[in-house]
């Protein structure tokens, strides 16, 4: 009722905008500095990371692997402990014993003939072992559990490490003190002695594998953990969590330990080749994965037995570990670099 | 400078004292049986027991033992080269490992330097990318694959190095377990060489030193070398210790009578000799912790800002 009364005297129809009412400022005007103001920190570190042409590189080899041994004894026919065989007709049992790397299509047209042996049908891209296992299936099942083994422990470690070293650098004085004298005692343990002590309470296999990573790879993470710690603690915005009444866990747990996340990720990039390093040489040496179990480390000492007769067996493996080394230290470097970019690279 | 040396070396004295204690009462405590039972009779076992003493009081036997260490004494092997004393199997194996570990690391440390001293002279160019490529071969392929392939190659296919190591002709049966130790610690030091380089000839002294007028080798050796070396030094002790596990399996695969292969067989042979893990234990620590030890110090003697520091008291 009240609004007829008033509308009539308003005798301008309301101003709806159009568009052209409206003009963009000059671009000038507005631009802001890419490098610093417009990014989030983590979103400058990702572009950062991508730019560099070797991270890039390592990352694709390691997700290629990483892929491939998700999927690649799926894609294979046979298990990673079958041993490929079929009955003939006389009903005598033929196995595809040392058959080297094959394709039948292949084969057949590079040299007009399917290849010389009772497998011509059969694909076997990276032949088979001396016992007629796939080398396809295997390799990839082995770099499965090399790589499970690294990233499980490695991910313990973090949590050891990261914990200790904060804890040891936030209170800092006496704490510090004995924290770090058993660092540094545990530090002058070689890996080796470590292992072989190990193996006397131990069973062979991979616990001895995973304890062993367990107990020498967190030191490492520690130390980048405090060093961050005694970087960050003297901040104010930790005074201020401090004297807003958070307790010691809060300001570590969730005000420090997000800032310090970088370095201690660099770190384990680092970490995970190690892993899958010391795993394959204990494999190699015989502590490692037994029977029938495979990994990188027993699929190498494999390939080295049957050196002499089967010589393409050894280089899958091989392959697989210098790539995942090659990957996880070109990401390592990367990521590195990423977080801390030198003036000159922006 | 003494009294941190004085420390350095109390320190260190103090953790493998420390390390040798925990090692020789967790193979002591340790469950089970240290002999392969199998095949003796309980009276045969006890009898040995007492033999070596094991029925004594943990700390009777720990102090014994430590005083037999000092008369370089490591005792007997329960399981292994039976009856025979550690000692004497130790003194040969050390000899050999560290004959060929020595050449392994000068060889080594030689041309990695001089790879790394070529790829900062061409930075950029075509041989810095060479020497980039074969140092990240060498960080990624671990030392025995290298050992297997030169085996292949040089021993088998082409018959002209021996297949084992044959002690009678050392040098010429330790050339490839030499080569393929030496690869890890060339890549590394050609890498850190390299880097450390290109970081001094970009510093404002060397840029004085060019504008003064010196140039070409004497202002590489005196000027950029002499400063890129010190943190060279400092990668050396992990280094030396790298090539002591890969030097594990070089010499288990290459048949090689040293420390490593010993190792190997204590922990993964038929039985774990318990007296050899805790010798081998020892003596790897020591070999550490004194690797450690020195490149500390040789760091301190390398670089003056060190000395000065260490006077001035950290913690």
């Amino acid at each position: 009722m009240a609004k007829q009364t008033v509308s009539p005297a308003v005798s301008t129809p309301a101003y709806t905008p159009r568009k052209e009412d409206f003009v963009f400022l000059p671009k000038r005007d507005i631009e802001t500095d890419k490098n610093f103001a417009s990014q989030s920190y983590w979103k400058g570190v990702f572009t950062h990371f991508f730019k560099n042409r070797r991270a890039v590189v390592g990352l694709v080899i390691v997700v290629l692997i990483i892929l491939f041994s998700i999927f690649g004894p799926m894609l294979s026919s046979y298990g990673y402990r079958d041993i490929v065989q079929y009955r003939n007709e006389k009903n005598k049992r033929v196995v595809a014993k040392g058959i080297s790397p094959q394709i039948p299509a292949l084969h057949e047209l590079f040299y007009g003939e399917a290849p010389d042996n009772s497998f011509s049908e059969y694909t076997f891209l990276f032949g088979t072992d001396d016992l007629g296992r796939d080398l396809w299936t295997r390799t990839w099942y082995g770099a499965r559990v090399s790589l499970l083994i690294a990233f499980i422990t490695i991910f313990i470690d973090m949590i050891i490490g990261m914990s200790y070293g904060l804890i040891s650098g936030y209170f800092g004085g006496r704490v510090d003190n004995v924290m770090q004298r058993f660092v540094e005692i545990a530090n002058s343990v070689p890996r080796l002695v470590i292992v072989s002590v190990l193996a006397i309470f131990m069973p062979k296999g991979m616990g001895l594998v995973i304890v062993a990573l367990l107990l020498t790879e967190w030191i490492g993470m520690s130390k980048i953990a405090r060093a961050e710690m005694l970087k960050i603690k003297e901040q104010e915005y930790v005074l201020a969590s401090h004297t807003l009444g958070a307790g010691n866990m809060h300001i570590i747990f969730k005000e420090i330990l997000p800032n310090t996340i970088g370095p201690i990720i660099t770190q384990v990039m680092f970490s995970i080749p190690t892993a899958i390093f010391t795993e394959a040489f204990l494999s190699f040496v015989g502590v490692g994965i037994v029977l029938p179990e495979c990994s990188v480390g027993t699929l190498i000492e494999d390939g080295f037995n049957n050196i002499t007769t089967l010589p393409y067996q050894i280089l899958p493996p091989i392959l697989v570990l210098a790539l995942l080394m090659l990957g996880f230290n070109f990401i390592g470097d990367g990521l590195r670099e990423a977080l801390a970019p030198k003036l000159e690279d922006m | 400078m003494t009294k941190y040396v004085l420390k350095r070396i109390g320190l260190a004295v103090l953790t493998l004292f420390i390390i040798t204690l925990v090692l020789f009462l967790l193979v002591r405590i340790m469950p089970g049986n240290p002999f392969p039972s199998e095949r003796m009779s309980a009276e045969q076992i006890a009898l040995k027991r007492q033999e070596m003493g094991l029925d004594d009081p943990v700390v009777v036997q720990f102090f014994r033992y430590i005083v037999n260490l000092f008369h370089g004494d490591f005792g007997k092997g329960t399981s292994l080269y039976y009856g025979a004393p550690i000692t004497t199997v130790l003194t040969t194996c050390i000899s050999n490992s560290f004959k060929i570990g020595g050449i392994a690391i000068v060889l080594g440390s030689l041309v990695g330097l001089v790879l790394g001293i070529t790829a900062a002279l061409h930075k950029g160019r075509f041989l810095d990318g060479l020497c980039t490529v074969l140092s990240i071969l060498g960080v990624c392929v671990p030392s025995y694959v290298f050992l297997i392939f030169l085996q292949y190659t040089f021993s088998f296919k082409i018959p002209f190095f021996p297949y084992f190591f044959d002690p009678s002709r050392f040098l010429f049966s330790s050339v490839i377990p030499a080569i393929s130790l030496s690869l890890f610690t060339m890549s590394t030091i050609a890498r850190f060489t390299r880097n450390e380089m290109v970081e001094v000839f970009d510093s404002d002294y060397v840029r004085l030193a060019e504008s003064k007028g010196m140039y070409g080798r004497s202002l590489v050796m005196k000027h950029v070398l002499r400063n890129a070396l010190i943190p060279i030094v400092t990668v050396l002790a992990p280094l030396v210790v790298d090539l002591l596990t890969g030097a594990l399996v070089v010499e288990k695969i290459y048949g090689i009578n040293g420390i490593g292969k010993l190792m190997v067989d204590a922990i993964a042979g038929e039985g774990i000799d318990y007296n050899y893990v805790l010798a081998l234990g020892i003596l790897y620590s020591a070999l550490y912790i004194g690797i450690m030890l020195i490149v500390d110090l040789l760091y301190g003697v390398l670089d003056p800002r060190i000395r000065v520091s260490a006077k001035g008291g950290d913690d």
